[in-house]
Formats: C-alpha cells, sequence, structure tokens
C-alpha cells in the first residue's frame, strides 16, 4: 500500500499555517468531555500532558517511574536549537529547516521539517516564561553555542544539564495541571498493551509495578510519547527503564512501524570498561566545540597521550571534514572514530576509543572558562574513570544513543490506527536517517506544547465522547492475555536471566546490525534472532510473583519484546538496501568511506505492518517528496 | 576484590524489615555500585531467590531515581555522587557494606530499597512552577535576567529531586529540596507574581507530608549529590517571612 502522510498542499512557508486554520475546534464547554491517554512523561509527554489539560481536556498521563520528572530526556546534555538568529549569524526559519532535512540525509518529510523549524522559537519563549534557567549573557540577553551539523550557533542551553531544565519545566507546567484537577498522574504504571475497538484507539493496558495489578484505562484518544529503542543494544546511553515495549505492543495492534533501521549512534560517550558494564554514559556533543579529536597516527601507539607529539597526531575529524572539522555531524563522527580504532589507531583498553583533548582550548581560554562551560561533564567523566580531563584528554567511543524511526504518524501525529498519536522519540517523523544534536528537545517540545494541541482537536471533533469505557470485552480480553503471558514467563523457570538474553541480543545487534552492516551480517542477524526467541520462552527464568513489586518480570516481559522487535529492525536494515544517514550499508559507500544513498530507489519511508510474530511483516511505502530542497549528496567538507 | 553485603530487605510497606547478609565476589573496581549489586541479584536469579528490589534508572546520576543509604550516608562515601556513579574504587577488598533505604516517616518502603518518594511531586504540584500557560508569552529576550541572578538560580535549579537530604536529615526536613525550587523561581523576574503564594503553598505542603523543620544540621548540603547550598534554606525562610508580612500588611 502506498501510505498518505496528509501533508499540506502550497508553498512550505504557509504549510502549518494554513493547516491550523483548516482543521477542527473543540469547543471549551466540549472540551473536559474528552478524556486523552498520555503514556509517558518525558519533554514531549509531559508538554502534551500539561498542555492538553490546560485547554481544558480530561487527561490521565502515565509513567513507569516513581515521577514524571525522571523521564530520560532529563540526560540530555547539550542543548535545543531554535531559529532565533539572536546571534545575528544568518540564521533563519528555513536554514534551520534545511539544515535537518540535510542532516536527516534526505530522508524526512519537508512539512513536518518545516513546521518544526517554525514553532522552534515559540518553545524558547515557553521555556524562558515557566523559569527554565537558560544561560545569559552580562548583558542579561540570552546566550547561544554553536552544536554539529551547523554552521550558525543556534542553540540554548543551561550548562551541561538543558535536559533536565527542560523537563522540569515541563514537569512544572504538568504538576500545575495535576494541582488544578485536569490531569490525574499515574506513576510506576506500564503500559502493557493498546486496546482497539473496531480499528480505532480506546484505551491501554497497564501493569501496576507496586501492586502487580493489570489495570485498564479508557481514553477517546491515546498519546504515545514512550521514548526510543536503542536499548535493543542492550549497551546504551538510554536509561536503564527505557524500552520499545509500549510502542511495539501498540505496533502488534496495528500502528505501522517506520524505519526502526534508523538509529543513532553517538560519537563521543565514554568506553566501556568491562563485560560488567550495565550502561555507557554520554559526553555531551558541546565538548566537540572547544575539544579536538584524534587518535596517534601509529598504529599500536601505546604511549601516554601528552608523550605524543603533535605531528604524530591524526586530527582525523579536522583533516577530512576541513570546513565542519570537529563539529560534523554525527553520523559521520561515529564512524570516522570506528574506522581510525578498527584501522588499529584506537586508544585505551581494547583500543577502542579516540582522544577529545582540551589542552589547546585550555591554553587560549583558561581553565576557569572552560570549567565554566564544561565543569559537570569533567566531573563525570572523573568518577566513572578515574581520570582527570583538565590534565589529559578523555576517551571516547561512540555508542547507540536515539531511535530516528519509530511509529509511523501522519502530518497530525496520528498513527494508521485511528485515535493513537504519537509524540517525540517514540515517532519517526522527522530526523530523517540521522539527527543532529539540540534536535530531539526540539521536537519533544514542539510536538507537545504546540502540535499536539491543535492536531488532536480535529481529530476528537470527529468522534463522539466516551463511547467505549473499561468494561468493554475488549479491555476484558487484553488483561487476560497480559495475565497469561505474565504466568507463562514466570512458569518457564529455565536456566538463563532476563539479563543474559538482554546481553546476547545487545552484542548481536551492535556487532551485526550496528553502526556499519551488509547483507551477510543482517542475514546472519536474522536467522539467530528467531532461534533466541524460541529459546527465551523455553529457558528463560524468573523469579518472584506476578503480583507484587518484581522488577525481574518487568525486565523479562521489555526483554522478550526487545527480541521481537530486533527481527524487524534487521529485516528493515536489510531491506534499505542503501547507505543513507545512520543507516550505513557497507556495500554501499563512495570511494572515500561516505553513505551513499540511492534516491532512485529508496526515497521512501518504509512502514511495517505486524502480521504474527516470526510471520514476514507486510511493507507499505510513503514517498518522500523535495520541492524546497535539492536532494543533493551531503557534504560537510 | 570480595565483599560482605548487609542489605534491608522488607517485602511491603507493612512488614517487618531486617538486614540480611550476602557475599559480592570478584568485584571490579571500574564496577559501578549498582552493577556490583546487579551481579548479586543476577546469583539470587540462578538460586531461584527473590532479588534485591531497588530503585535506579539512568545511571547517570541525573534522574534522580536510585536511593541508598551507604554505611549510614545516603549516595554513600563519595562526595557530590548519586548511588549509580559510586564506582567501586572507592571500596577495598573485605570491607563490609550496609545497604539501607532512605529513611524518613514521609518516604514509606515499597519494598526492600525501594521508597516512596511521591511527597515530593506533591511539594512542586502545591506551587512549583510559573502560572504560564503554553503559547501567548512573550519573546524569550523581552525578559532580562542580570547573569548573577540566572547563574544563582541555575545553581538552585541543579536539584534531581532524590531526596538525600531528607534521608540524611535527623529532623527528615525538606527544606532544601522546597527551598531549590522556591529559590531557583525568586531569583527570576518571571516568577516575581506568584512568589509569595508560591512559598507559602510549597511549606504548607511539606508540613502536612510529615517532614520536618530545620535546625542547621547542614546534612543535606553534605548528602547532596548535587552540592546545592544551604544558602537556599536562607532563602527559603527570608521569601516566606516576606510572604508573611506582605500578608499581614
Amino acid at each position: 500500500m502506498i501510505l498518505d502522510g496528509k501533508c499540506p498542499t502550497g508553498p512550505i512557508q504557509q504549510s502549518w499555517d494554513k493547516h491550523r486554520q483548516e482543521l477542527k475546534l473543540v469547543n471549551p464547554a466540549n472540551k473536559r468531555k474528552f478524556k486523552i491517554l498520555v503514556v509517558g512523561t518525558g519533554l514531549a509527554g509531559g508538554a502534551a500532558a500539561a498542555t492538553l489539560g490546560e485547554l481544558g481536556y480530561n487527561v490521565e498521563a502515565f509513567c513507569y517511574q516513581d515521577s514524571p520528572r525522571r523521564a530520560h530526556s532529563i540526560a540530555a546534555q547539550g542543548g535545543i536549537n531554535a531559529a532565533k538568529n539572536y546571534p545575528n549569524d544568518g540564521d533563519s526559519v528555513f536554514r534551520l529547516f534545511y539544515d535537518t532535512i540535510k542532516g536527516g540525509d534526505f530522508r524526512a518529510r519537508e512539512a513536518d521539517v518545516w513546521r518544526l523549524a517554525q514553532v522552534s522559537n515559540n518553545i524558547i519563549d515557553q521555556c524562558t516564561a515557566q523559569g527554565v534557567p537558560f544561560a545569559r549573557e552580562y548583558s542579561g540577553y540570552l546566550s547561544n553555542r554553536s552544536f554539529g551539523g551547523a554552521q550558525v550557533s543556534r542553540t540554548f542551553y543551561a550548562r551541561g544539564q538543558t535536559g533536565q531544565q527542560l523537563l522540569l519545566g515541563a514537569y512544572s507546567a504538568l504538576s500545575r495541571q495535576v494541582n488544578a484537577g485536569s490531569v490525574k498522574m499515574f506513576t510506576r504504571r506500564e503500559m502493557l498493551d493498546l486496546v482497539v475497538v473496531d480499528g480505532v484507539a480506546k484505551g491501554i493496558t497497564c501493569r501496576n509495578l507496586v501492586s502487580g495489578e493489570i489495570e485498564s484505562y479508557w481514553g477517546d484518544a491515546v498519546v504515545l510519547c514512550t521514548g526510543g529503542y536503542v536499548n535493543v543494544f542492550y549497551l546504551s546511553t538510554n536509561a536503564m527503564g527505557c524500552s520499545v515495549t509500549a510502542a511495539w505492543t501498540a505496533h502488534k495492534k496495528g500502528a505501522f512501524m517506520a524505519n526502526p533501521c534508523y538509529t543513532q549512534i553517538h560519537p563521543t560517550c565514554i568506553p566501556q570498561s568491562g563485560e560488567h558494564q550495565s550502561k555507557l554514559t554520554l559526553m555531551s556533543e558541546s565538548l566537540r566545540n572547544d575539544g579536538r579529536i584524534w587518535v596517534p597516527k601509529k598504529k599500536g601507539d601505546t604511549r601516554h597521550p601528552t608523550e605524543i607529539p603533535e605531528d604524530e597526531r591524526d586530527y582525523y575529524l579536522e583533516r577530512k571534514y576541513p570546513s565542519y572539522g570537529n563539529l560534523a555531524p554525527r553520523d559521520i563522527a561515529s564512524r570516522a572514530a570506528k574506522e581510525a580504532c578498527d584501522d588499529g589507531r584506537g586508544v585505551g583498553p581494547g583500543g577502542y576509543g579516540v582522544y577529545l583533548d582540551y589542552a589547546d582550548a585550555i591554553k587560549r581560554l583558561g581553565e576557569d572558562t572552560i570549567a565554566s562551560r564544561y565543569g559537570n561533564l569533567f566531573e563525570m567523566y572523573e568518577k566513572i574513570t578515574a581520570e582527570n580531563a583538565y590534565k589529559e584528554p578523555m576517551r571516547m567511543y561512540p555508542a547507540p544513543h536515539y531511535s530516528m524511526g519509530g511509529l509511523w504518524v501522519d502530518y497530525n501525529c496520528m498513527s494508521n490506527v485511528p485515535g493513537l498519536f504519537v509524540l517525540g522519540e517514540a515517532n519517526f517523523s522527522v530526523h530523517g536517517a540521522n539527527r543532529l544534536g539540540a534536535s530531539a528537545l526540539m521536537q519533544g517540545l514542539a510536538d507537545g506544547y504546540f502540535v499536539i494541541p491543535y492536531t488532536i482537536a480535529g481529530y476528537l471533533a470527529t468522534i463522539k465522547p466516551g463511547t467505549v469505557k473499561a468494561d468493554h470485552a475488549e479491555f476484558r480480553k487484553s488483561v487476560e492475555d497480559i495475565k497469561k503471558r505474565n504466568d507463562k514467563l514466570l512458569s518457564v523457570n529455565g536456566k538463563k536471566t532476563p539479563a543474559e538474553y538482554m546481553r546476547a541480543l545487545g552484542k548481536l545487534m551492535w556487532n551485526n546490525v550496528g553502526m556499519a552492516r551488509n547483507e551477510q551480517s543482517l542475514k546472519e542477524a536474522l536467522k539467530v534472532i528467531p532461534e533466541m526467541r524460541e529459546e527465551f520462552w523455553k529457558n528463560v527464568k524468573v523469579v518472584g510473583s506476578g503480583a507484587a513489586f518484581n522488577q525481574q518480570l518487568e525486565n523479562a516481559g521489555r526483554t522478550a519484546d526487545f527480541i521481537e522487535f530486533a527481527e524487524l529492525f534487521a529485516k528493515d536494515a536489510l531491506y534499505r538496501d542503501e547507505s543513507c544517514g545512520g543507516h550505513f550499508r557497507t556495500e554501499h559507500q563512495t570511494e572515500d568511506g561516505e553513505a551513499k544513498r540511492n534516491d532512485e530507489d529508496f526515497c521512501h519511508v518504509a512502514a511495517w505492518e505486524f502480521t504474527g510474530i516470526g510471520k514476514a511483516p507486510e511493507l507499505h511505502i510513503e514517498h518522500l517528496k523535495f520541492d524546497n530542497v535539492e536532494l543533493a549528496v551531503r557534504s560537510y567538507k | 576484590m570480595d565483599l560482605t553485603l548487609f542489605v534491608w530487605r522488607q517485602s511491603g510497606p507493612n512488614e517487618k524489615g531486617k538486614l540480611e547478609e550476602y557475599a559480592a565476589k570478584n568485584v571490579s573496581p571500574d564496577q559501578s555500585f549498582l552493577e556490583m549489586l546487579d551481579e548479586v541479584n543476577e546469583g539470587l536469579v540462578r538460586e531461584g531467590r527473590d532479588t534485591i528490589a531497588f530503585d535506579h534508572d539512568c545511571r547517570e546520576g541525573i534522574c534522580g531515581t536510585c536511593c541508598q543509604t551507604i554505611n549510614g550516608q545516603p549516595h554513600g562515601p563519595q562526595d557530590g555522587t548519586t548511588v549509580c556513579q559510586l564506582h567501586m574504587r572507592q571500596f577495598k577488598d573485605g570491607d563490609v557494606i550496609y545497604i539501607e533505604p532512605w529513611r524518613a516517616r514521609a518516604f514509606p518502603v515499597i519494598k526492600d530499597l525501594v521508597v516512596n518518594r511521591s511527597a515530593l511531586d506533591r511539594i512542586i504540584q502545591a506551587g512549583g512552577y510559573t502560572s504560564a500557560s503554553t503559547g501567548g508569552v512573550p519573546d524569550a529576550n523581552a525578559i532580562l535576567v542580570p547573569k548573577p541572578d540566572a547563574d544563582a538560580a541555575m545553581d538552585a535549579a541543579e536539584c534531581i529531586g532524590c531526596g538525600a537530604c531528607i534521608a540524611s536529615c535527623p529532623n527528615a526536613s525538606s527544606m532544601l529540596f522546597t527551598g531549590a525550587k522556591v529559590s531557583q523561581l525568586a531569583y527570576l523576574p518571571q516568577g516575581q507574581v506568584e512568589a509569595a503564594a508560591r512559598v507559602c503553598a510549597m511549606t504548607e505542603q511539606a508540613i502536612k507530608e510529615g517532614f520536618g523543620n530545620c535546625t542547621n544540621h547542614y546534612e543535606c548540603e553534605a548528602a547532596c549529590p548535587k552540592g546545592v547550598d544551604v544558602k537556599f534554606i536562607a532563602k527559603l525562610n527570608r521569601e516566606y517571612i516576606k510572604a508573611q508580612l506582605k500578608a499581614g500588611a
């Protein structure tokens, strides 16, 4: 089937304004009759729940954490983009739009990206009004810095904790609505099923993580803001609780999954220290503003970095990409690091690391300036590695960080299942095949504050409120299905722990479906994953009870979903017989090792329909048209 | 290295808990404290025993989920560090480690080391915000904030809401937590309009939750993984008195 994204037609500059004018409205007195479920309380979910509550809808919000303030948006460090052009350096909505399309290697929808760029400015205004303590100049005006993939300074920041501050802004707006009674907050709830009645999303089934009870919640619309799935690699920069579960259950209930093979490997993370490792820690990309990345020119050079003279160092990003240098986009910087390490010039234990060096910046700006810009990051680095980055260079290696792919949505952020909306990282819409730095925060808040409040009204205006309640047979069936599945997990009583499966899956995905993939590695993965899935259900060991607080059961369920999802991920990577952005097929590269797109055959979104576990998913295609940006070879040289 | 752990086990809020002994063997100094506990739990699963429940999520010291009292100190022996960022190189072979949950009446135990901290959410819900609904706000640069004020607001806003300040306080006072949010907004022009109502509502809520008063022990600042300064408690008091005087006038 050919999918229609329902994008507005006409000049792109007016597309969102025109669309807003045409959307139906729900009158204020009717809004409180509609109940909206918002799942996840990160930037997208927190902002959406707060804003929909302010508008007068009856909102119920859910998170698996003990408080909505803990969603993993909190870990974003560097900043948030906006086309304010405060520094007067030539920025504009068009330039932000253009950079995002190009950064995504021409695999995103023009109209969605335009809207994102347009509302980016409103986000900064909104967050400032909330009291988000953005960095300021001595004049009292807001401060900006530069970021990867852009030649202007458009990034707003709050020390190295921008995500934290923006999330706390959304959390306080949400708290205000909880106090006002317009939002009811359900913490420690994990969504385990989407309830679909006659093809329309009408509610969710959750596990109460404290009591173990399986609970039903009905709503006139369901808004999924449940983040990304890179924990499929086991070791990633995501929080331990981040999972594909909510999105995957929606997929199993009919929602299409688009471009799952687009994942971002972040270039600057602290290298793994051993087998015991449970997660990887990211060091903000902003570090690349002042730090210089290098490896020794000589293979297997084991000298201490400060003993390697200048002319024996290879500042490979500056050498290969002179105009962007250390600020080359993430996919390019990550691959370049892998290349240097594969070439035997990596540093640190195991040779999986490159240096990020501050010596020149400290000489130029002084230690105090560097400390004021990155102090908390340097401290964090020292806690993990016991090394002092003011005295010796940091060691960095790429790590899975973000998923550009996700549930398919149209221009209104609604999936192909009517009534199911998907926001933020959980959807596929704006980042194409690679996301630029400081754009995730922008998307989460754009979707939550400025897109969904308009587009959801367009849907609600066409339906009657409260027609299906939690006593409907579909809800009861869903509860039974979840109970059965949990009982099964608890009764296998095999030999391997859920964590062992997750580690094995992660290793397979990293080696075969990671930063570089090819037909052979993918086919191999597609042979192993189904075997792993079958073995899991015969040999997993889950202790404890389903009717109580049980973190082992939580992990087992998430692992089972990741194993199923991994197969679709690898299938999509095999289907996409080209390289683009973060999807690098080794068969398709230019002479100097850059990603080589195939626009003739793959300038489209691949959206997959679930047909059963272990069965071939059905492919649906949405063609991508570029009317405002010329399809070009992405060059950062 | 090999360690002996005494871990607080409690099956529910109304059950009696006790310390139980576990052995942690072949621990690498590069492991984080939680990774050490992960391995202990893996061993328990293999033996078919119930695992030690503990809260954790981001494992990079920013989400504020992890909360363990290690050898009597919330977040353990290293200054300015959450449990998840505490690494085993802070310990040595043969050490005996006592691991307990946050201890405060307002934080009832859910299971083992997991406690209910929703009281902190309710303090924020009482007034920890500016009432700026989405849309209709001025251009960001129309509000000028002197850099020292912006920096002070950011210092206060570093709070991750973990509750270590409360767990370490002999009065289980939440005044550092409440003071951090009150101060952040009090330093900024955006927070002025509702300043008096905010500080009163948040303080009342904290009392209702059963948190105590500050008697200047400064344990909170010492335990805070983000180094939030006790001067924000002074600021909280000042804001509170200002609000009371205003109400009186």
